[in-house]
């Protein structure tokens, strides 16, 4: 008798008719307003049949490819979907739904799609990789994030190398070399692309707050740093000896930042020399781009291929955006752990600080309940320059105490934990023509979004991601 | 006057935010006409019994630690001796965890503790993680609330008789099962609770300043000037009705 049948035996559904099933639950989902419907269908379908996604990821004539990171997976998948789609039609799931249920609800309206890009939460990852068996894995970065939801640093990299251990060695492996967890990794599996920054000019002086992977992987000493980037990456190696940063197969040279204009670099990629001008500020977006690259490269994307569609990308979604209300600007910039926000803030101060500014602080789970972390976050740049803050979303107070103890005078600070009456405020304190600076966590970018689209002035992301 | 802390190993142990609770000490001291000297101690740095008023330990990664942990149980014998002068203790998580007698790990990861506080710890396998409210009575008959957030997976065990922080109104505490949270033996302090603690808190920031300040006059804990603390409140009930929510 055959050991599946019997009482207890799964009902088998056609994967065909599982996906109409699916897709209606999408268009249903849009209709009564529950959101962008991105992740209802791909929860339906793995609760149905958990082993779908391995069969709609093999469907894809080209392979996957996943790319994961504590900060700029978003912007580097879109970076990478940006530069391949000329070459591939893509299944890429560019509204952030990056969990098994976005990645299983991409697959399912994957259509004709020949390759998948797959932007993936940094805990869902190892399972996500043993479903959808990827061609090529990029991997960015580690930094503390949401310790409530993922745990301890060690224990998601811990996680990262059993999963990339048991990649096949056909699986083509891309890591940042200049973390020292991440590009550990290159060694569980075997040969790598591994891409980072050289150029010690922009440099920081000395090793941020933030920093995590400060200390050899081995011995405990703290590394020596050549130069550090952003937070702990960078050129590192131990004093004993035991790690050093690898030697790098693509690299940004000769960074020029332009404050929040963007900023150009020269990438070396295989035995060229190439400028690339990014739209996007940061020396964090110049790490995106050249994981992007590397990523494109191992995927078959020509040099051309690859600084052309650099050159093309403006922003991924909510991570960096101009919003028009009137004669005013918001600049919406993304900030949802230590080193991502200081990041932001260097950006923002390089480019002349705001005098103003709404900060929001919402602790959801998609935020991570424990906002300790805003402590960790280097503000006080930015504190210097402000006559006046908005400190919003549910744990306005305690952004309103953060600032407080780092200097800004009391009647400085407004406390209003309503989103859009704390977005109104901040604009009728922006003078006309001016931009407001509007600092959110991730839930609360998704409240604004929806605050800025009921008043029209910019498509709902379902949309847009299209 | 100035008030001398000792912050140890603030490389390794600052997970949870701790440099935020070293920033409302500088402040509220200084906004009492106190200036606080915070002196970095790291590994193989020396603790001298009676120089410091205050010694403040974070938490850390598992990996961090256990980097310190070694160094730290070196300091032992100066450590009880600063405290049985009289010196005030603030220790956080791992920082709690490693004033008592030391932690049992499940596969050879035990740490030495300082037995400054009368406590154990064994890994548990699963963490305690969420918003913690407790109620404390650190003089008799005044009664205040601490609100905060937990991330352990360290069950810590009081000796029989030892004097807890505060009583769990919501959330674990030490280890999910005695409705007790922290330790305190006089004029130190070892609790799981971060957000950090002491904005949201502050009246325990005070209680720690005028025990600060105790040691280093050698009288009385004083009676420190009232702030407006509107903004702390505030904090504190949004945090407080989170833990009550869970």
């Amino acid at each position: 008798m055959n050991p599946r049948s019997g009482r207890f035996a799964p009902m088998v559904v056609p994967l065909a008719a599982e996906i109409a099933a699916a897709r209606a639950v999408a268009a249903l989902s849009r209709l009564v307003g529950a959101g962008g419907g991105t992740t209802v269908p791909g929860k339906l379908l793995s609760t149905l049949d958990p082993g779908a996604v391995d069969r709609l990821a093999a469907r894809l004539p080209a392979g996957t490819a996943t790319i994961s990171a504590t900060n700029g997976k978003t912007t580097t998948a879109a970076m990478a979907a940006e530069i391949l789609r000329p070459r591939f039609r893509l299944a890429h799931n560019g509204s952030g739904a990056n969990l098994l249920s976005g990645v299983a609800s991409t697959l399912l309206a994957a259509g004709d799609a020949q390759l998948g890009l797959l932007e993936v939460d940094e805990a869902a990852l190892p399972e996500v990789m043993r479903r959808v068996r990827p061609r090529a894995v990029c991997l960015g970065n580690l930094f503390r994030d949401q310790l409530d939801r993922y745990g301890e640093l060690e224990l998601v990299a811990e996680r990262w190398r059993d999963a990339v251990a048991e990649l096949p060695v056909s699986t083509t492996l891309v890591v940042n070399g200049d973390d020292p967890l991440v590009g550990d990794l290159a060694n569980a599996h075997g040969p790598a692309l591994v891409f980072g920054l050289d150029d010690p000019r922009v440099a920081r002086p000395a090793l941020q707050h933030a920093a995590d992977s400060k200390y050899c992987l081995r011995c405990g000493l703290p590394l020596e740093y050549e130069a550090a980037y952003v937070g702990h990456l960078g050129d590192y190696r131990c004093p004993n000896g035991h790690i050093a940063r690898p030697p790098l197969d693509v690299v940004a040279r000769n960074v020029e930042l332009r404050a929040l204009e963007g900023v150009a670099f020269d990438l070396d990629l295989a035995g060229e020399t190439r400028r690339v001008e990014l739209a996007l500020p940061g020396l964090y977006n110049v790490y995106n781009a050249v994981g992007a690259a590397a990523l494109a490269h191992a995927l078959g994307a020509t040099t051309d291929e690859i600084v052309a569609g650099l050159g093309r990308f403006s922003a991924a979604f909510g991570r960096f955006e101009r919003i028009a209300v009137g004669d005013k600007t918001i600049l919406l910039l993304l900030i949802k752990n230590p080193a991502g926000a200081n990041e932001a803030i260097r950006t923002l101060v390089d480019g002349g600080p705001p005098r103003l500014a709404v900060v929001a602080l919402n602790d959801a789970i998609a935020d991570g309940r424990d906002v300790s972390w805003i402590w960790d976050v280097d503000f006080e740049p930015l504190l210097a320059g402000f006559d006046r803050v908005v400190a919003t979303g549910d744990r306005a107070a305690e952004l309103a105490l953060r600032f407080k103890y780092g200097g800004l005078a009391e009647d400085a600070i407004e406390v209003e934990p309503s989103l859009e009456r704390a977005l109104d405020r901040g604009l009728e304190l922006t003078s006309d023509d001016g931009e407001l600076v509007v600092l959110p966590t991730y839930t609360a970018m998704l409240g604004l979004q929806r605050i800025v689209a009921a008043r029209g002035l910019v498509r709902p992301y379902w949309e847009r991601a299209a | 006057m100035n008030i001398r802390v000792a912050h140890l190993y603030p490389d390794y142990l600052n997970i949870y935010a701790d440099r935020g609770n070293i920033a409302v000490l500088v402040a509220r001291a200084a906004w009492r006409g106190h200036e606080l000297d915070v002196t970095e101690v790291g590994i193989g740095g020396r603790i001298v019994p009676g120089a410091h008023d205050l010694y403040y330990l974070g938490g850390g990664q598992d990996r961090e630690q256990l980097l310190v942990a070694a160094d730290l149980a070196t300091k032992a014998e100066p450590l009880k001796a600063a405290a049985a002068g009289g010196a005030a203790f603030l220790a956080v998580c791992g920082g709690y965890q490693l004033l008592g007698r030391g932690y049992r790990g499940h596969h050879g990861d035990d740490m030495p503790g300082v037995g400054l506080l009368p406590l154990e710890t064994v890994a548990g396998d699963r963490r305690m993680i969420g918003n913690v409210l407790l109620e404390c009575e650190l003089e008799p008959g005044v009664r205040r609330t601490l609100a905060g957030f937990e991330n352990h997976a360290g069950r810590t065990r009081l000796d029989p008789g030892a004097e807890p922080l505060g009583r769990v109104v919501s959330g674990f505490g030490n280890d999910g099962e005695s409705g007790y949270e922290g330790c305190r033996v006089g004029r130190a302090i070892g609790t799981y609770l971060h957000g950090p603690l002491l904005p949201r808190n502050p009246w325990l920031a005070d209680w720690i300043l005028a025990q600060a300040l105790a040691h280093r006059t050698g009288g009385e804990p004083p009676e420190l000037a009232p702030l407006d603390d509107e903004l702390e409140a505030l904090a504190h009930a949004v945090s407080s009705a989170r833990a009550q929510r869970r």
